[in-house]
């Protein structure tokens, strides 16, 4: 099973599947949109369900490396470029929705609106913040950064997935309505832990110790 | 060749569609008014309530409502209704989800007979006011009235009821009165998220004794010449369109009248972004997002530019002077 998998996601298909899954959302808000199969208000639904998936697609690229280490499948690894650009792809094409439908493309008024709402702000600088790893994602970006500071550019998102959970949940405060961002910093939580583990698990034994000691564990 | 019989009375036109036999009588006048002469425009204006009504169209879900134009100062706008549809399938009642499409969802459960009303309070008469008996207190009038919900977005909706005046005179408050509250049932066996943590259950809702006995406040029973669907507060609420959507309490049990300002659902659950007052006003923003303007549905398109909210949603004319030196970004 495992080598199959390994296999299937090393093959010249894996790419552009994974690419076309990615699309499916978009396709299907795009039909829903000129199909009327949006509800009473399908501005609103645009802007929702784009950041939906905007942050479903940030799960899914901070899954890959837990799943590609835990499961042993390094081939998974082909995709995390493209996962990532797909959650900016989203990312942007939520804040454009917004920008759009909610403020008419007026630069004023979304000026005032990100300077005014805490929430707008902190949604506006977690794709301010996606934007130079997207523009550093291609081979030679990481070779003329070098590996170590291209990784230490790219941990900003640990950052951004703080602030897109922050978002949501100032988003959904007003109806004091949390069970799905509870799911979402589950997921996002859980993730995060099991990177901080790796990580403790990869320092010599007594370093580690001596860490564990010192916080009292 | 058509046949009617009496199986088939439902089908008859509303009153309120039949045009008025003295509009039809000056129909020649009214044209030559609508061709551009100007002192007909003023027949024309006067007969304005004639011509929003039959932009209604009746959907024919739910038992029909016999009623009568209204003579109320605004009691008709002129805009186009909202669609039956959109108006019935997003809203907000929180006792069944908090989602926009969870009222059309869940409600089918609620029962909305037998009902009634308790009249409690600083009154002379108080009691329990059954239904039927409230339906037949005073004549059904067509009120097409805005909807402006404090989320951002608005509706034209067709209501049927009459000024809750009427009831209030009937019951007959003392001097001391000063506010009425009112409250909606909390039937936790019948509505999923009675219990939740989102609000003060019951929900319950308040005015000024002077906003209550406004003309333009409608104790309402129907909508779009019916009775009400569940979802949109059925059997009995109460329509207060000046004020954000939220202020007009739905599937009301209690009518309190009383001498000290009520607490209301939303302001217990944030005093700082819902005030007593909720008046309509592009002036004062919520903390979270701007009022200044609105997403009409089913009219502004995806790439419109929203319509700017109005001031009392555009009822300021008739509702104005309650607020008469009040600071209204105080008293928001």
């Amino acid at each position: 099973m495992r080598a199959r998998l390994n296999r299937w996601f090393a093959s010249r298909w894996a790419k552009p599947v994974w690419f076309a899954l990615s699309l499916l959302p978009l396709a299907w808000l795009v039909y829903g949109a000129a199909a009327d199969q949006l509800g009473a208000n399908p501005a609103q639904a645009l802007v929702r369900a784009t950041g939906d998936w905007a942050l479903r697609a940030l799960c899914l690229v901070l899954a890959v490396t837990p799943v590609r280490t835990a499961f042993a499948i390094p081939a998974l690894a082909r995709l995390r470029r493209m996962a990532g650009l797909f959650m900016y792809f989203y990312a942007v094409v939520h804040l454009l929705a917004y920008s759009w439908f909610d403020m008419g493309l007026d630069f004023d008024d979304i000026a005032h609106d990100i300077a005014k709402r805490p929430f707008i702000l902190v949604g506006f600088s977690a794709v301010l913040l996606l934007t130079p790893l997207a523009l550093t994602s291609f081979n030679r970006a990481i070779r003329a950064l070098g590996a170590r500071r291209w990784q230490m550019l790219h941990r900003l998102v640990y950052a951004i997935a703080g602030l897109a959970l922050l978002h949501f949940f100032w988003m959904r405060a007003g109806k004091h309505d949390f069970a799905q961002v509870a799911v979402y910093a589950v997921i996002l939580g859980t993730l995060l832990l099991w990177r901080v583990r790796a990580r403790m698990a990869a320092l010599p034994r007594g370093i580690t110790a001596i860490f564990l000691r010192a916080r009292g564990l | 060749m058509l046949i009617q019989t009496n199986s088939q009375g439902l089908q008859n036109p509303l009153p309120s569609e039949i045009t008025d036999r003295s509009v039809y009588l000056r129909r020649r006048a009214l044209l030559r008014a609508g061709a551009g002469a100007g002192l007909g425009g003023l027949a024309a204006w006067a007969q304005r309530s004639a011509f929003a009504q039959s932009a209604v169209v009746r959907p024919g879900k739910l038992a029909a409502l016999t009623t009568q134009a209204s003579h109320v100062d605004a009691a008709n706008t002129m805009e186009k209704p909202t669609a039956y549809k959109d108006a019935t399938s997003y809203n907000n009642y929180y006792e069944f989800g908090t989602d926009k499409s969870d009222p059309a969802a869940n409600a089918h459960t609620l029962k909305t007979s037998p009902w009634s009303v308790q009249i409690e309070g600083m009154v002379k008469k108080p009691g329990t006011y059954a239904l039927e008996d409230l339906l037949k207190l005073s004549a059904l009038e067509d009120r097409i009235y805005r909807l402006r919900c404090v989320e951002g977005w608005s509706m034209v909706i067709p209501w049927v009821g009459y000024s809750l005046s009427e009831l209030i005179r009937k019951v007959e408050p003392l001097g001391s009165a000063k506010y009425v509250e009112f409250i909606s049932l909390a039937d936790p066996k019948t509505m999923p998220f009675v219990g939740s943590a989102i609000l003060d259950w019951p929900y319950s809702e308040g005015l000024r004794l002077d906003e209550a006995m406004h003309p333009l406040t409608l104790l309402t029973v129907g909508m779009y010449g019916e009775v009400l669907p569940n979802q949109s507060g059925a059997p009995i609420r109460v329509v207060v369109p000046w004020k954000y959507g939220f202020k007009s309490a739905k599937s009301i049990v209690k009518i309190r009248f009383t001498d000290k300002q009520p607490g209301t659902a939303w302001n217990k659950a944030a005093a700082n972004e819902y005030g007593f007052y909720s008046n309509v006003n592009p002036t004062v923003d919520h903390p979270r997002w701007s009022q200044a303007s609105e997403r009409r549905i089913g009219e502004d398109g995806l790439f419109a530019k929203k319509r700017k909210t109005l001031m009392f949603n555009g009822y300021e004319a008739q509702v104005g002077q309650l607020y008469a030196g009040m600071d209204l970004k105080k008293f928001y």
